[in-house]
């Protein structure tokens, strides 16, 4: 069977389950009793291994099985969820992630997982102790024999609320080929005039076929007992539908009465319990309303609406020379329309920040071993939407906060106890939107930043005098750590501290437009708070002229815009520097950094100065003329042309000329 | 060897002041005229800067100045050849774009080395046809970066 055209659904889906795998043994961990957790497991383990079955990835497909079986054990008590447990689990995960990635990476997924498997083994056949057979075919004409608490629950619920409770069973025809499509459909149907509570066989054996000829639903619904069956046979291939409406007092004496003759049939009980999955769980009710796409196409989008932008800015320009009222009135509703599409296509790019923030409660599990520190992590936001470019690129300096919020914010265990604080720290990590921006924090309960070593720490590397040290306010320390050649753990760790990451992490986030601040207590903790644009590829510049040459400045940056008399500019220490509203500030000759040709007019009276900030640091950049604000399309300079100074990009205007992005972050020293 | 399959070489000959190159057709994207070019500060000065090719900002070198020939006035057979090289994309202006044509494998020598004349690492060899002689270009060596790096120090 030809797979290919199937690989990218597989991985993708591969992965969600795996992340889906992950975050619920973190949630077993801590809950090892939680029955919804374990089933949850035990289903992405069960849809992983049809699904590398059928892609004919056996090697995946076995671990999974095994995986799958210890969960199965655990869901019918039979194994304990015990710690020394947990490792070998997430070790197993660990394994199908990398084989997933073989996959992807064009490989075929073959790994040794001996070991693991061995240990999986040894963790089902210790703790069982009759070995069970999973997955064996369910008897012929099925009934409700079992129900949980929580279904019964339901049902009472349902029936004080006036809806039926039935017990519906559908036989289909013998020479029926496709059963678990017709299962699917009666679902489907089922699912539209109420709820299905719980099905025998269980929906897993329904869906792989492994039943006879019928199956048994209790439903929950509005409509009549001939309604819903007529609505049932609609679906073909279908020999019989009996519908019983079910009662719970019925049930309950039937209940009472096996327990009277229990104990006999142990085989019996133990089959019924198989099938003790609720719908509920199996994810089918959750239907979302959502399409896979493949991320090239919304690139594609991406593209075509740029050209767009770039037209609607041509006929904007031409409309206002023509000066002609329908063309005028009709470019305005053009643009109008063409804005909202703009905003729709941005928000189809984003995603939630989940999609980073989803690996690092692992990751800090990890840590907090090597480390031995004891350390939680509370997310917050997780929901928040960034545009896919910036998702990509932060999770690197993300990861590198939290791993020195780890090593050099959390402290040991005994120093916490000593301090009087719990043992366990605590890292928040947390997002929301604000404005244009979206803010990402990272917060820890440590030790905070220790001003005298950072200031002792920047004097000896020399990345600062011990003259200028003595001017700086607290930010301004704080901000020393993240300066090139600088670190403050004591002895160098495998985790961070080499000097070489946290300089990375700023430059990372201001090159996606954003900025990184600090701000720390000695002793109660510190928090790195990272503000970044909600897209990258759409932004408001300021147009500006330099002689004949068109550049763009990020609105981002811009403060104001101000013309100056030339006697207003004055001399410090042969810098040029104005004084705006009390605050010196120096200028940058643009014309001079850009040495753009052409002379230069006749002594002008006035100069046109943007006044640009980087952080907190301003700067008057001095220009000819100023074009005006627009939207423009950011666009790189390609492979070739890469670390242009004082240029990010380039974009192109409504004439189709290109206009180069001035980063104003490299001007502002 | 070559003989027993004569492979061909499919070719994009172009002209620089008197003589004739040639990159592999490959390599080529289109052939442009010349359009206005946005000119991109403190990069090397054969790099005349940028231009819109069909919404891709690309970046332009002008091949006089990266050979060290002295500069011409643009005419009307001025091109600008759009080259694909692994993950980049460069437009080279030309004096004119002449000819696609096919070459042997087997006509093609290494680039002559002669004491005395500057060594460049850019020619991959020389065709000779009939009554043309051919410099075959080595996009990679034209368009390597350290090359770039160093014009820029030496600028700078």
């Amino acid at each position: 069977m030809d797979t290919t055209e199937y690989l990218d659904v597989f991985l993708d889906e591969s992965r969600e389950h795996l992340e889906s795998l992950y975050k619920q043994l973190l949630a077993l961990e801590k809950n090892p009793a939680e029955k919804t957790i374990i089933d949850e497991i035990f289903r992405a383990a069960h849809t992983l291994k049809g699904m590398s079955a059928t892609m004919g990835y056996n090697d995946l497909a076995t671990l999974t099985h095994k995986l799958e079986n210890v969960f199965d054990g655990i869901r019918y008590d039979k194994i304990k969820v015990k710690t020394e447990m947990m490792d070998v689990l997430f070790d197993a995960v660990d394994h199908l992630t990398a084989m997933v990635e073989d996959i992807a990476a064009g490989g075929n997924g073959n790994r040794d997982v001996h070991q693991v498997t061995a240990h999986l083994d040894a963790i089902e056949n210790k703790e069982t102790t009759d070995d069970k057979k999973t997955g064996e075919p369910a008897n012929a004409l099925e009934t409700i024999t079992s129900l949980n608490e929580f279904e019964l629950s339901i049902l009472n619920e349902s029936a004080e609320r006036g809806f039926g409770n039935f017990e519906i069973t559908v036989e289909l025809r013998a020479d029926c080929l496709l059963k678990g499509a017709r299962v699917f459909m009666v679902f489907e149907v089922l699912e539209k005039l109420g709820e299905v509570i719980k099905s025998e066989p269980s929906v897993n054996d329904l869906e792989d076929e492994n039943f006879e000829s019928s199956f048994t639903v209790l439903f929950v619904s509005r409509c009549n007992q001939r309604e819903i069956a007529e609505k049932i046979n609609k679906v073909s291939e279908i020999k019989q539908v009996t519908i019983n409406p079910f009662s719970i007092s019925g049930y309950k004496q039937e209940q009472a009465k096996q327990q009277q003759t229990a104990e006999k049939p142990v085989q019996q009980t133990k089959e019924t319990k198989t099938e003790e999955i609720t719908l509920k769980q199996q994810g089918k009710s959750t239907y979302n309303k959502t399409i896979r796409v493949n991320i090239d196409r919304l690139d594609v989008l991406m593209n075509l609406f740029e050209e767009l932008v770039i037209d609607r800015g041509r006929l904007e320009q031409i409309s206002m020379d023509l000066n002609h009222s329908d063309l005028q009135e009709t470019v305005e509703r053009m643009t109008r329309v063409s804005g909202d599409l703009q905003s729709i296509i941005l928000t189809i790019r984003m995603v939630p920040v989940d999609q980073v923030f989803n690996r690092f409660p692992r990751m800090i599990r990890q840590l907090a071993r090597d480390l031995n520190k004891n350390v939680e992590i509370e997310i917050i936001g997780a929901e928040t939407e960034l545009d896919r470019t910036v998702i990509d690129e932060i999770g690197d300096p993300l990861v590198h906060l939290i791993r020195n919020a780890m090593d050099h914010g959390i402290e040991t265990p005994e120093i916490r106890r000593q301090k009087g604080k719990p043992e366990q720290g605590t890292i928040k990590l947390e997002a929301y939107h604000s404005g244009n921006h979206v803010f990402i924090e990272i917060s820890d309960d440590g030790a905070g930043i220790n001003k005298d070593k950072v200031l002792k720490k920047a004097i000896a590397n020399a990345v600062i005098s011990q003259n200028q040290a003595k001017s700086l306010t607290d930010n301004q320390i704080y901000e020393l750590i993240m300066a090139s050649g600088f670190s403050t753990a004591d002895t160098i760790s495998d985790i961070s501290g080499r000097g070489v990451g946290l300089d990375v992490v700023k430059n990372t986030i201001e090159s996606l437009g954003g900025n990184i601040s600090i701000a720390a207590e000695v002793g109660k903790g510190s928090t790195f708070s990272i503000q970044l644009p909600l897209t990258l590829s759409i932004i408001s510049v300021l147009l500006i002229e330099l002689q004949t040459e068109k550049y763009a400045i990020p609105l981002s940056s811009v403060i104001e815009t101000a013309i100056i008399h030339k006697d207003d500019i004055m001399h410090a220490h042969r810098k040029k520097v104005i004084d705006f509203r009390g605050k010196v500030i120096p200028l940058v000759f643009l014309k001079d950094i850009f040495a753009v040709q052409g002379k230069d007019p006749e002594q002008q009276e006035y100069e046109s100065i943007v006044i640009a900030r980087k952080g907190d640091k301003l700067a008057g950049l001095v220009v000819d003329s100023f074009i005006g604000q627009q939207e423009i399309v950011l666009k790189s300079l390609g492979n070739y042309l890469t670390d242009v100074f004082a240029i990010s990009g380039a974009t192109i205007l409504g004439d189709g000329q290109v206009a180069l992005i001035i980063d104003c972050n490299a001007l502002i020293k | 060897m070559e003989n027993e399959a004569v492979l061909d070489k499919k070719v994009i000959v172009f002209q620089l002041k008197n003589e004739e190159y040639a990159v592999s057709v490959e390599q080529v994207g289109s052939i442009e005229r010349i359009e206005p070019i946005t000119r991109v500060p403190q990069t090397a000065d054969f790099v005349k800067g940028v231009i819109n090719m069909r919404g891709v900002v690309t970046p332009i070198i002008d091949l006089r100045k990266r050979f060290g020939i002295e500069e011409a006035e643009y005419s009307e057979a001025t091109r600008i050849i759009i080259v694909y090289m692994d993950d980049i994309e460069v437009g080279l202006i030309v004096d004119a774009a002449n000819d696609v044509i096919d070459i042997p494998e087997s006509s093609i020598e290494p680039a002559p080395e002669v004491v005395g004349t500057v060594d460049v690492d850019y020619l991959e060899g020389v065709a000779k046809l009939k009554n043309r002689l051919l410099i075959l270009l080595n996009l990679q060596k034209v368009l390597s970066k350290n090359e770039i790096k160093q014009l820029k120090s030496v600028e700078g």
